[in-house]
């Protein structure tokens, strides 16, 4: 700066548009940021390279006498069983950790760096950065169920053909009715393991530390998981976030049966609504004072 | 850079107005009843000892923590209240600026425009002119200096066409030539219109640039106002130099109203009211003492800051006691000086 002097000066434009930011240009730029940071990849990395080393173990495979589900039967005949087997692999474990690494670090990473306090002094509100960092960490999400889904069923149909699929019925579906079930049956999931990325959100912005609070979401689905599986608890089965992963089950049902999938959605609702009031609250409140 | 006109808030709303602000953390009260008064176009230096409270007192002002007592207002109005509404036309750092280190200077910008609007974004190139940042704006941050980065934290503040600029040390961790072009950037600002909270311990930093200051100490406001009344109240000092400097330190040492005078380096020292001055000089001319120069020694911004905010820890009595008023409190400093 030692040509301060001579430097030019900023002018001001009299036609200025007063408007203040938009809640959506906050969230563009959160989408920007998680596309220039490495561990975004880490997450998407996974839900990609999954799919391929199980299509490529399926190759490496003789035996193809798995009687585990009905699409594991099929795995060799239906390009379209990979995507719904693959879903159902993953969707205990492997997803919720993909959006919970993004969940639990959205506000905690910020806050940590002292970033968080450079955007808190802009002119947008508590509330409107709030909102695009929850948006941002459900966004992600999503990609990675899609992702790894495409994957799965292009590996799955590039080595197995885009062939008929038999559901949990038994009923033999077309190949594009399976296409459009792999599609709605990831849809499905994802009110789940949407509520998992609000636990997340959560508890990274009151823990304010990034790994306690990805190990806190998946510890606490794994916690779900556990006392869903206690004998004497059954009554708090229906009522369990885990048991939700399967609430895509009763698309691949002849007739349809949307009852998992309504009740996943209200059950869900009970879990997520709570977790972003509280975070949503405790955002708008809390002191930032880290960095 | 001029300061904009049509900048929200209330016009006639001074930049800051605290009262009574308190924060406590627990057992420890890091702001204790502060009373901060910023007008417009006040470069106005805020001083403090590490832990005064300096920090947590900006940060309450910018709506980043919630004061346990007490209310802020910038421009009329309070950050806690109003939100983002309220840091219209108001820009800086607290605690050094923060930056994504893993986004080039220019995307910091961008994103900082977006949650800026009215047209930030256009004023990218110009304030990265200024910071003389422009030939490094595509780099990752994460590579930037420490003063590249603080410059780059003057360069967002420019961004929003700031009235009141807040600033937390920004000199801290500058070469001197860096800290030298930051108070270039600074008085230049200033000379634009824009009203500067200075937070430093960067004495002779604050000396040279501020016209107000506020100067805390465990919390508590221990001096606040104009920086040329604490220094006249503070050093009621005198060199004389005279035709016959021996003969006129006798003459002193004699006269009434004139104390501690004394020999120094080609002249002589003493303390005494202005009423005594006058008759200590017509004194010398009785004696035939002829009066070279008499110029009044005023006392370093460093002296002043010490005295007020060090015990002097020798068992005499404090320059401070928590229960007196302000007024009482440089009145006992200037007595004691």
């Amino acid at each position: 700066m030692s040509s301060v002097a001579a430097s030019p000066a900023v002018t001001t434009p009299r036609e200025e548009r007063l408007r203040r930011p938009a809640t959506l240009s906050v969230y563009r730029w959160e989408l920007r940021k998680l596309v220039s940071q490495k561990r975004t990849y880490l997450g998407l990395g996974l839900a990609v390279i999954m799919p391929l080393i199980f299509v490529l173990s399926q190759h490496l495979r003789h035996d193809h006498n798995n009687r585990e589900n009905i699409f594991a039967t099929q795995i060799t005949q239906s390009g379209l069983a990979t995507p719904l087997l693959m879903l159902l692999y993953q969707s205990f474990f492997l997803l919720p950790l993909i959006a919970a690494l993004v969940a639990g670090d959205i506000v905690a990473a910020e806050d940590n760096n002292g970033t968080l306090k450079t955007i808190l002094t802009r002119s947008v509100d508590r509330g409107q950065v709030f909102a695009a960092k929850t948006i941002a960490a459900l966004t992600y999400a999503t990609i990675a169920v899609f992702l790894s889904a495409i994957v799965a069923t292009a590996a799955g149909v590039a080595s197995w053909g885009f062939k008929h699929v038999t559901t949990f019925s038994g009923t033999v579906v077309s190949a594009p009715k399976g296409l459009l079930l792999v599609f709605a049956a990831n849809t499905c999931y994802l009110i789940p393991l949407l509520t998992v990325a609000c636990i997340g959100v959560l508890l990274s912005t009151v823990t304010r530390n990034s790994a306690a609070a990805v190990v806190g979401t998946v510890g606490i689905t794994l916690v779900l998981a556990i006392v869903s599986q206690i004998p004497g608890l059954d009554v708090l089965q229906p009522y369990v976030l885990t048991n939700q992963y399967s609430n895509w089950h009763g698309l691949l049902r002849t007739p349809t049966d949307w009852a998992p999938i309504a009740h996943s959605a209200w059950v869900c609702a009970l879990y997520a609504a709570p977790a972003l009031v509280a975070a949503y609250l405790i955002f708008l409140r809390r002191d930032v004072a880290g960095g | 850079m001029r300061a904009p006109e049509h900048a929200a808030g209330h016009e006639d709303a001074p930049p800051v107005r605290a009262r009574g602000l308190v924060k406590r953390y627990k057992e420890v009260l890091a702001v204790d009843h502060i009373d901060l008064n910023v007008g417009m176009g006040d470069v106005y230096g805020f001083l403090g000892p590490n832990g005064a409270g300096k920090t947590t007192t900006l940060r309450m002002a910018l709506g980043l923590i919630t004061p346990t007592e007490g209310t802020v207002e910038l421009f009329g109005r309070d950050p806690l209240r109003e939100g983002a509404r309220a840091l219209e036309g108001v820009a800086g750092f607290v605690e050094g600026p923060r930056f994504y280190p893993y986004l080039s200077a220019r995307k910091n910008l961008e994103l900082l425009s977006a949650l800026d609007g009215r047209g930030a974004r256009a004023r990218i190139d110009e304030v990265l002119e200024i910071v003389e940042l422009a030939h490094r704006a595509a780099h990752r941050v994460g590579g930037y200096s420490h003063g590249m980065r603080q410059r780059l934290g003057i360069a967002a503040a420019l961004l929003r066409r700031p009235r009141l600029l807040i600033l937390d040390e920004p000199a801290t961790g500058l070469d001197p030539a860096g800290m030298r072009d930051m108070r270039m950037l600074i008085r230049r600002l200033a000379s634009d219109g824009i009203t500067v909270l200075l937070s430093s311990h960067q004495l002779p930093e604050v000396q040279e640039l501020c016209d107000r200051v506020a100067i805390v100490d465990s919390g508590r406001v221990v001096y606040e106002g104009a920086l040329a009344d604490l220094r006249r109240r503070g050093g009621a000092g005198y060199q004389l130099h005279t035709t016959d400097d021996a003969r006129a330190l006798q003459i002193a040492r004699e006269q009434s109203g004139v104390e501690h005078a004394m020999s120094a380096e080609h002249c002589l020292v003493f303390q005494a009211e202005e009423r005594d001055v006058g008759a200590l000089s017509l004194s010398l001319a009785e004696a035939g003492v002829g009066i070279l120069s008499l110029t009044p020694a005023l006392a370093t911004l460093e002296d002043l800051f010490f005295r007020l905010t060090e015990d002097k820890g020798d068992g005499e009595e404090p320059l401070l006691a928590p229960e007196d008023g302000l007024d009482a409190r440089v009145d006992r400093l200037v007595g004691a000086s």
